[in-house]
C-alpha cells in the first residue's frame, strides 16, 4: 500500500564525496550515436533499493561510491531504501545497514563514510529522482557531460537539491531470493566466451582460467583493469568494432580490462568474451587489490541464470 | 561484400556481424544496407546496433527473442543484401578555420608530408570523407580515408584539453571533437558547428554512412558563425 507523501521531497547536499551520481538502468539505442550505456554499475542492487520502495525496478536512484563523508540532508520526512555496499552508513550517527528501507525525518543526516564491504551503494527514493531524461535516460554520465541532477552528467557537490514526489510502499522487506544474486559475495566471475578467442595462445587461455586475478586501481565506471599473468593474442591491428558490456579486452601488455556501464562504443582490441550481466555487477562491487576469478560457461547457461535472476523481482 | 558474412557470438546477447575485413571505402554502402535491414528485421527487439567500419554489433533483448531466432534474422537480412545508394547517407559542407592558433598540427603534418601548409588545407578539402563510425564521444564520427601523403600517427602523449570543433588526423582517419576532450589526434583547425548540442539532442549532425567535404574559411567568417579563437594551448 501506497503511504501518503507531501507534494515534494527534498535531500540537500551538505558535503561531497568523491563520487556519487543519479543512475537509472541505463541508456538504450543510442549507441550507434557514440554514446555510452551508463546506467547503475551494480543493476542488481539498484533494482533491489527500486524494489523496497515498490518503484518501477529502473528509477532513478543515487549511486554512491566508496562513500569518503558524503553527507546528505533530509528536508522533509520520508522513506527511504538503501541497497549495495556497505559503506558505514550512518542516519544521525546511528549505523544504517544497507539491505533495506528506512524512515528518515526532516532535518535528519545521512553520512556515508569509507567501504566496509563492496564499492557502490544505491540510495533509492519513492517513484525515483526527478531529473530529466536525456536521450532516453536520466543516467550520469561524467565523461559525455549527459544526464544527472545538473544535466551535465557531474557528480554531486555541496549546496545540490535532490527532489522527487512519488510515494512508497510501506513495509517492504528483501526476499529470500534476493541473497541468492548477492553482488557483493563470491569471486567467480561467468564469462562467455568470444569468437577471438581461438586467437590467444594456448598457455594464455590455460592462465586466463585458471590463475587468480587482482582487480588494479586503475578501476572506475568506464573498465576495470585485471592484474595476472600477461596474455598473448595473435591477433594485430584489428578494426574498431562495438563493445558489448562486461567485454574482457585484452591489449599488447596482456592484462585484460573489463568494460563496464560507461564504456567507449567502439574498440579495437581483442576480447576473451565477455563477462555476463550478474558478473559485470559483481565486478562493479569490488575493491582494488581483491582478487577474483574468470569461470567460462555457455550462453545458454548464462541465459538461464539471468533469467532467475530476473525473476527473483517478480 | 564477402561471400560469406560471419555471425560471431559476442556476449550473452550480443552478436557481431563480420561484413569485411578490412577499412575501405566500398564497405560502407553495405554496411548502410545492413543497418537499415537489420533495424527493420529486429523492430522493438533491437537494444541497440553498432555499425562501424568493416562490422555490425547488435544487441537484442534475449528476453524476448532466442539465440537461435536472432541468427535466422540476421542470415535473412544478409541473404538478401543489397548495397544502399548514396540517398542513404547526407552530404556536409563543414566550415574549418586552418590556423597554427587552433591548429598546432599544421606545421607537423605539412613537413611530413613536404609541403606548404596552403597545399596540405587544399588537400585535406579536396576530397568528401565517408563516416565510418560514431564513438570515442558523443557525436564524434571516424571519418576517412584521408590522402595518404598527409597520413600522421597519432600524438606520443595525447593532450589533456583539446577543444570542441577541432578537426584533426590520425592515420588515414580524419574527425571533430564535438566537446573538450582528451586526444592524441593531429588538429589542424576548428569549425564553429556545434556538434555536440546536435549529439545531446539524439541528432547528430554527422552519422554513420553520411559524407563529410571540409571547405577552408578565414577568421573574420569563422567568428561571424560563432566560433571560439582561443588558441588550442590555452583551452580550459
Amino acid at each position: 500500500m501506497k503511504e501518503v507523501t507531501a507534494q515534494i521531497a527534498c535531500l540537500r547536499v551538505i558535503q561531497a564525496g568523491p563520487l556519487a551520481l543519479i543512475e537509472d538502468g541505463g541508456r538504450f539505442g543510442v549507441r550507434h550515436l557514440g554514446v555510452t550505456q551508463s546506467g547503475g554499475a551494480d543493476w542488481v542492487s539498484l533494482r533491489w533499493a527500486n524494489w523496497l520502495l515498490g518503484n518501477e525496478l529502473d528509477s532513478a536512484a543515487l549511486e554512491i561510491v566508496i562513500g569518503g563523508g558524503l553527507t546528505l540532508e533530509a528536508e522533509s520526512d520520508a522513506t527511504l531504501a538503501l541497497v549495495g555496499a556497505d559503506l558505514s552508513a550512518e542516519l544521525d550517527g546511528e549505523p544504517l545497514a544497507p539491505g533495506a528501507s528506512f524512515r528518515v525525518l526532516a532535518g535528519q543526516r545521512l553520512v556515508f563514510r569509507q567501504p566496509r564491504n563492496g564499492l557502490r551503494a544505491y540510495l533509492a527514493v519513492p517513484g525515483g529522482f526527478d531529473v530529466p531524461e536525456v536521450l532516453g535516460s536520466r543516467s550520469a554520465t561524467p565523461r559525455e557531460r549527459l544526464g544527472g541532477h545538473a544535466g551535465d552528467g557531474r557528480s554531486l557537490q555541496a549546496g545540490d537539491r535532490l527532489s522527487w514526489h512519488g510515494s512508497a510502499d510501506a513495509g517492504r522487506e528483501l526476499p529470500s531470493a534476493a541473497s541468492a544474486y548477492d553482488t557483493l559475495t563470491g569471486d567467480r566471475l561467468a564469462l562467455v566466451l568470444g569468437a577471438q578467442i581461438g586467437h590467444f595462445s594456448g598457455p594464455s587461455l590455460y592462465r586466463a582460467f585458471n590463475t587468480p586475478w587482482r582487480v588494479d586501481d586503475r578501476a572506475d565506471r568506464m573498465g576495470v583493469r585485471l592484474v595476472g599473468p600477461s596474455l598473448q593474442c595473435q591477433l594485430a591491428g584489428m578494426v574498431s568494432e562495438g563493445i558489448p558490456l562486461g567485454a574482457v579486452q585484452v591489449p599488447p601488455d596482456g592484462q585484460p580490462i573489463v568494460l563496464l556501464n560507461d564504456r567507449q562504443t567502439i574498440g579495437g582490441y581483442p576480447r576473451l568474451g565477455a563477462l555476463t550481466p550478474l558478473a559485470a555487477a559483481r565486478l562493479a562491487q569490488c575493491l582494488p587489490g581483491q582478487g577474483l576469478r574468470l569461470v567460462a560457461i555457455s550462453r545458454a547457461q548464462a541465459l538461464e541464470a539471468h533469467r532467475r535472476c530476473l525473476a527473483a523481482f517478480c | 561484400m564477402k561471400e560469406c558474412p560471419r555471425i560471431e557470438l559476442t556476449a550473452m546477447d550480443v552478436l557481431m556481424i563480420r561484413l569485411f575485413d578490412a577499412i575501405d571505402e566500398a564497405n560502407m554502402p553495405w554496411v548502410m544496407a545492413a543497418d537499415r535491414a537489420l533495424r527493420d528485421a529486429f523492430g522493438d527487439e533491437l537494444i541497440d546496433l553498432v555499425p562501424s567500419y568493416t562490422t555490425l554489433m547488435l544487441h537484442y533483448d534475449c528476453l524476448r527473442l532466442e539465440h537461435g531466432q536472432a541468427r535466422e534474422r540476421i542470415e535473412r537480412v544478409l541473404q538478401h543484401l543489397e548495397p544502399a545508394g548514396t540517398e542513404l547517407g547526407e552530404r556536409h559542407e563543414i566550415p574549418v578555420w586552418y590556423d597554427p592558433s587552433v591548429g598546432p598540427e599544421l606545421n607537423r603534418v605539412a613537413e611530413r608530408a613536404g609541403i606548404a601548409i596552403e597545399e596540405l588545407v587544399r588537400r585535406h578539402c579536396a576530397r568528401d570523407y565517408y563516416v565510418f563510425a560514431l564513438g570515442f564521444a558523443p557525436g564524434y564520427g571516424f571519418m576517412g580515408l584521408v590522402e595518404e601523403s598527409l597520413a600522421t600517427p597519432r600524438l606520443t602523449t595525447p593532450r589533456r584539453r583539446v577543444p570542441a570543433g577541432s578537426v584533426g588526423i590520425a592515420d588515414r582517419q580524419t574527425a571533430i571533437y564535438p566537446l573538450l576532450s582528451p586526444g592524441g589526434w593531429n588538429i589542424l583547425g576548428r569549425t564553429a558547428l556545434p556538434l555536440f548540442e546536435h549529439a545531446r539532442r539524439g541528432e547528430p549532425l554527422l552519422r554513420p554512412g553520411d559524407r563529410v567535404r571540409f571547405v577552408s574559411i578565414p577568421r573574420d567568417e569563422f567568428v561571424r558563425q560563432g566560433g571560439d579563437t582561443t588558441p588550442l594551448e590555452e583551452a580550459r
